[in-house]
């Protein structure tokens, strides 16, 4: 017993917590490194997020591709949709005041929802878990269902290879240096504008992945993304805008507050995080991780 | 002996920055090998014309050519690739960036660049990694010096630096002309400047009022002051 509250209860919370901090991590980052390089705030973000997963599922219903090529390919191919995206439409209007790049993603995360909640309506779809991770191990304080343990530790690898890429790569130097000063690391040669469309990808990608880690976990749904959107947006902000390192820790921080929250006080868990973003923008306007203006 | 070709011509260039009309007509040429100087007050347009060459100011019309290729249609980036290097009058050193990936970002376009090692022994001060403004000035050259350009646009190297390190960029300075390069200088410093370079233009309002070699130096003293104001 913790506090009055049986571990298990306490365990399966903060398992909980853990799990949907995984995502709001990998949304988040994606986020902040499109808005650090783009000044792009993506509300499409959470649709990518939808895609990755309805990918991952038209894949096993239509062609029947299982989890694991799935992994890779479903943010591929929402990173390639990004990047399409990018080109075609986004890169114009860089020129412009950045609400335009809001609301033009912004309406295509309407335009695509839409689209699948006409195909598929809002009731959900079920994916399974990948045969070699059903089943669950007992920990002795719990049970722990394999799946989410994968969630987990996927979401921490990946979290750590995207900040590798951006900390300790010749790419991710220009990708730093470009969002200081692009004009300049374009004088110097470097084809910024190849590295604004390559790095939107990447941020598409990242939440395709998330969807796609996501499917066996929730109902594959059009909706899925734009209910994950806004927490993950404050996540952004309790961090701090653009900051890589701020959106993983708060991701995963915010994550274990909301599940916390559910076992001491429930009916607070579902405003906990825009309470804190509150408090924090109170104090630290910048995002905790963030760099005062 | 003859001329040597020239690297970089300037034909009557004009630049806007939004409404604003910066250059009226500037006309230059760079011979290989050579150090100019563009001479002039604040705001006359000097830091614009590297802007401009270098293709940072996108509203210009008249011809730039370098090496007989025109740089006015030719993409931002590939402006470097075609041998020019660029230091802004700021520095430009990306403070996310570790001084050794500050070194290393530009992408190297042409051989016959300096190696690291090379640029360490040119600039023993590098090594230390502090971030003086010294430093800084140093580090924004040298990270250039890598890229194995022709022709380097060096915008106000002394300004707001200690005596002593002015010193070491007009040392500098000529060193590299007696490796060959050819470099388009805009200083306030009239002292450093004619110690460094070979030619000079004297600019007003966004125009060329004249040109003249060092040697003519002290036969144009009361234009020069009275233009500058020195």
């Amino acid at each position: 017993m913790i506090f009055g509250i049986p571990i298990q209860a306490f365990a399966g919370q903060l398992l909980v917590g853990l799990i949907n901090g995984s995502f709001y991590a990998l949304l988040s980052l994606g986020l902040a490194i499109i808005f650090g390089l783009l000044r792009v705030i993506n509300f499409a973000h959470g649709a990518q997020y939808m895609l990755g997963a309805f990918t991952g599922y038209l894949l096993l219903a239509a062609l029947g591709i299982g989890y694991w090529p799935a992994l890779i390919l479903a943010p591929l191919i929402v990173g390639l949709f990004g990047i399409v995206v990018e080109r075609l439409a986004l890169s114009r209007l860089y020129e412009v005041d950045a609400l335009y790049g809001l609301l033009f993603t912004f309406g295509l995360a309407l335009v695509i929802e839409g689209v699948f909640r006409y195909y598929f309506g809002v009731s959900g779809n079920p994916y399974p878990v990948p045969s070699q991770l059903t089943g669950a191990t007992n920990l002795g304080f719990m049970v722990l269902p394999i799946y989410r343990g994968w969630v987990v530790i996927a979401s921490l690898i990946i979290c750590l290879a995207t900040w590798l890429l951006i900390e300790k790569t010749k790419f991710g130097s220009y990708l730093r240096a470009a969002t200081e000063n692009p004009k300049l690391v374009q004088a110097f040669g470097v084809n910024v504008p190849m590295l604004l469309t390559l790095t939107y990808g990447l941020g598409a990608g990242l939440a395709g992945l998330a969807g796609m880690l996501a499917a066996p976990v929730y109902q594959v749904s059009p909706l899925m993304g734009s209910n994950l959107i806004i927490v993950v947006f404050a996540v952004v902000v309790v961090g701090g805008m653009g900051s890589i390192l701020g959106a993983i820790i708060t991701g995963y921080m915010l994550g274990l507050a909301e599940g916390l929250t559910k076992v001491f006080y429930p009916e607070a868990s579902n405003i906990v995080i825009f309470v804190i973003m509150a408090i924090v923008l109170l104090f630290r306007p910048a995002g905790l991780f963030g760099k005062d203006a | 002996m003859p001329e040597p070709a020239t690297l970089l011509s300037v034909r009557d260039l004009n630049a806007w920055y939004g409404e604003s009309h910066a250059l009226h007509g500037v006309t230059l040429d760079i011979r290989e090998g050579e150090t100019v100087t563009l001479l002039g007050r604040n705001g006359v347009g000097k830091t614009t014309t590297l802007r401009a060459i270098m293709g940072l100011v996108r509203k210009r019309t008249g011809e730039i050519s370098f090496q007989g290729k025109d740089l006015m249609r030719m993409p931002l980036h590939l402006t470097a690739r075609a041998g020019i290097g660029y230091v802004p009058e700021e520095r430009g050193i990306f403070a996310t960036l570790t001084v050794d990936e500050n070194l290393i970002l530009p992408p190297v376009v042409a051989q016959g660049g300096m190696s690291v090692e090379e640029i360490f022994e040119l600039f023993p001060n590098l090594k230390s990694r502090r971030n003086s403004p010294g430093e800084q000035q140093m580090l924004a050259i040298a990270r250039i010096l890598r890229t194995g350009v022709k022709v380097i646009l060096l915008d106000e190297p002394t300004e707001g630096l200690a005596p002593v390190i002015v010193q070491r960029i007009g040392e500098l300075l000529v060193e590299l002309k007696t490796r060959g390069m050819t470099i388009l200088l805009v200083e306030q410093n009239f002292r450093f400047a004619s110690k460094v370079a070979d030619r000079f233009y004297l600019m007003e309002h966004g125009k060329v009022l004249s040109q003249f070699a060092v040697g003519e130096l002290e036969s144009r003293m009361n234009e020069l002051h009275e233009v500058l104001g020195v």
